[in-house]
């Protein structure tokens, strides 16, 4: 019910909006998919995506539980080098390197590609430290320097006036929207070039996720950003292109507005009217 | 539930109300019954404790003086005390501890961080839990024939690497289910900002798991302070002042195993306050692991 007034709403203020996003759709591809497969073991999770991310957009990534686009994220910094067992095959290229070849440096490659998980995760260490703990993986700074970008970052995550006074103080002590936040905040001190966020407002309150939403609208400016998300509404308010999976393939990929209010393929228009999912 | 209250007869084969009534007193009963022998049981456990502890003070605040602390052990009815042996059991004990935490603290967080299921892994977490039960009488033979017999005597230094072995498992143990007890996503959340993953484990994960480590350690001192059967092949006790870990090394656990079975007044009763002793500091050490435990949850 709500998914269909909400796609009366876009198409009422959509013309402007897909004129808007139809100009920056010229932005080059921060990260090019092509025949991307990915096997947990022996089953085939991922099945020949062809996706690009343009530069400094935000791309949602929707579809039913188990559809891939959690996994695809996860190729896009690697995390899945964590776990045996789990492999990627084809072609995820961004500033002209496959990301998925086995010379990549991981950890440079996760200090460009930053990623931001559906629970926060805070570390069991102060607010500053946890800012500090990804910058000085990968520079050397002074105490000065680190004060600033501790709070640049805090001021970009939304949430340096909520936390100035109290940096010193453990991080687990915030409430779960201010943790997201700081892990977004975290995430963007290292200054990564593209953000991932993993259903990042799933598990927080309609309040905090407004506030992340808005941070999501602030922080494309300057990353190119792809969002998984459980929620349509979402997708439609926050990205500029959105890729619809579904059971590992990805079905149709077209500009925000577009997908919702008209979707080419039959399963894209089931499944954003709720039919199923 | 009531006898007056009103069923609702519903449409379908009737229910037999006066059987399912005779299985409800049948279940009170039976409950009354398990309650009330696990009552009795924790009682008796209780009672055996209290007894024990209440013995032990009335025993050995007796004999409680500041000679025991300023004494070394003398001969029969000559006001000795218990200075070598409390000196004997701190060194051996605090030596057992630094020698042995490092090693489990490391092999407890190959088992969490690297080894997970793998064959060998699985062989490690077997050998050390065999080893976490085995008769710590048989880890004394076994530094006997390591450290004392190689090297032609009894010494301290022997005492203390029999009771690093005993610390080993312990350590590895609740090192590895506290580091377990981490959830992967914060592992990732590291990995995601380009930590490397000894960093991931060093700077994280030992943190978040911090406490309960500690208690391990905690608990693992706790239990060699209070060993005898380790010592007695290894720093075999000594009656006069020494501290030289190349000398044997007197105890307060092997003291009590040779004062208590003494036919001498004072002997037993010095063997009293040293049981007092050892059981005050175990017990204390066991209160800072609750509350280092409590903090955590």
């Amino acid at each position: 019910m709500s998914v269909t007034m909400s796609s009366q709403q876009e198409q009422q203020s959509g013309l402007g909006a897909i004129a808007a996003r139809g100009a920056t759709n010229m932005n080059e591809a921060k990260i090019a998919i092509k025949d991307l497969n990915f096997y947990y073991g022996d089953h085939r999770a991922l099945k020949d995506i062809a996706l690009n991310l343009p530069e400094c957009q935000v791309t949602g990534m929707i579809g039913p539980s188990g559809c891939g686009k959690s996994t695809l994220l996860r190729v896009l910094n690697r995390m899945y080098d964590l776990y045996p067992g789990q492999r990627a095959t084809g072609e995820a290229v961004m500033d002209g390197v496959n990301i998925i070849s086995p010379h990549t440096d991981l950890n440079s490659l996760r200090a460009k590609v930053g990623m931001v998980f559906q629970k926060p995760t805070p570390f069991p260490m102060t607010i500053y430290d946890n800012i500090a703990f990804g910058v000085k993986l990968h520079e050397k700074l002074s105490k000065p320097q680190m004060d600033e970008r501790v709070e640049w970052s805090l001021t970009r995550g939304a949430l340096w006036t909520e936390v100035k006074d109290r940096l010193k103080t453990s991080a687990m002590g915030l409430s779960g929207g201010q943790q997201q936040r700081l892990c977004i905040a975290r995430t963007i001190a290292v200054r990564p070039e593209v953000i991932l966020l993993d259903e990042p407002t799933s598990a927080l309150d309609p309040i905090s996720t407004l506030k992340i939403e808005e941070l999501i609208d602030e922080l494309k400016h300057d990353f190119t950003i792809a969002i998984v998300t459980h929620n349509m509404q979402q997708a439609a308010r926050c990205a500029d292109q959105v890729a619809f999976f579904y059971l590992g393939e990805m079905i149709e990929v077209a500009p925000a507005a577009q997908m919702f209010t008209a979707p080419k393929e039959r399963r894209t228009q089931e499944y954003i009217t709720g039919r199923f999912g | 539930m009531s006898a007056t209250a009103v069923t609702r007869e519903l449409p379908g084969p009737a229910k037999d109300h006066s059987f399912s009534r005779r299985l409800g007193r049948r279940r009170y009963r039976v409950n009354l019954i398990v309650k009330t022998l696990c009552v009795l049981a924790t009682l008796l456990g209780l009672v055996l404790l209290a007894s024990i502890l209440f013995t032990l003070i009335w025993n050995g605040a007796a004999g409680l003086s500041l000679t025991v602390f300023t004494n070394t052990t003398k001969p029969p009815g000559s006001d000795g005390g218990l200075l070598n042996a409390i000196v004997g059991t701190l060194i051996q004990t605090a030596l057992g501890t630094l020698i042995g935490t490092p090693v489990g603290l490391m092999v407890g967080t190959y088992l969490a961080e690297y080894g997970h299921n793998s064959p060998l892994a699985n062989a490690v977490r077997f050998v050390s839990d065999v080893l976490l039960s085995a008769p710590s009488i048989l880890i004394g033979l076994f530094v006997y024939q390591l450290a004392v017999q190689p090297f032609g005597g009894f010494s301290g230094i022997a005492g203390s690497l029999a009771l690093a072995v005993l610390v080993i498992p312990i350590v590895v143990r609740t090192t590895e289910d506290m580091l377990r007890l981490i959830p992967p996503s914060l592992r990732e959340a590291a990995m995601g900002l380009g930590a490397p993953r000894w960093k991931v484990v060093t700077l994280i994960c030992y943190r978040a798991a911090k406490d309960g480590i500690v208690t391990g350690i905690l608990l693992a001192i706790a239990r060699i302070a209070g060993e005898t059967a380790p010592l007695l092949f290894t720093s075999l006790g000594n009656l006069n002042w020494s501290v030289s870990l190349k000398q044997p090394m007197a105890s307060l656990p092997v003291t009590i195993y040779q004062y208590a079975g003494s036919a001498f007044e004072d002997w037993v009763q010095l063997a009293w306050v040293g049981a007092l002793l050892i059981t005050a500091g175990v017990l204390a050490l066991n209160i800072a692991a609750r509350f280092a435990l409590r903090r955590r949850s």
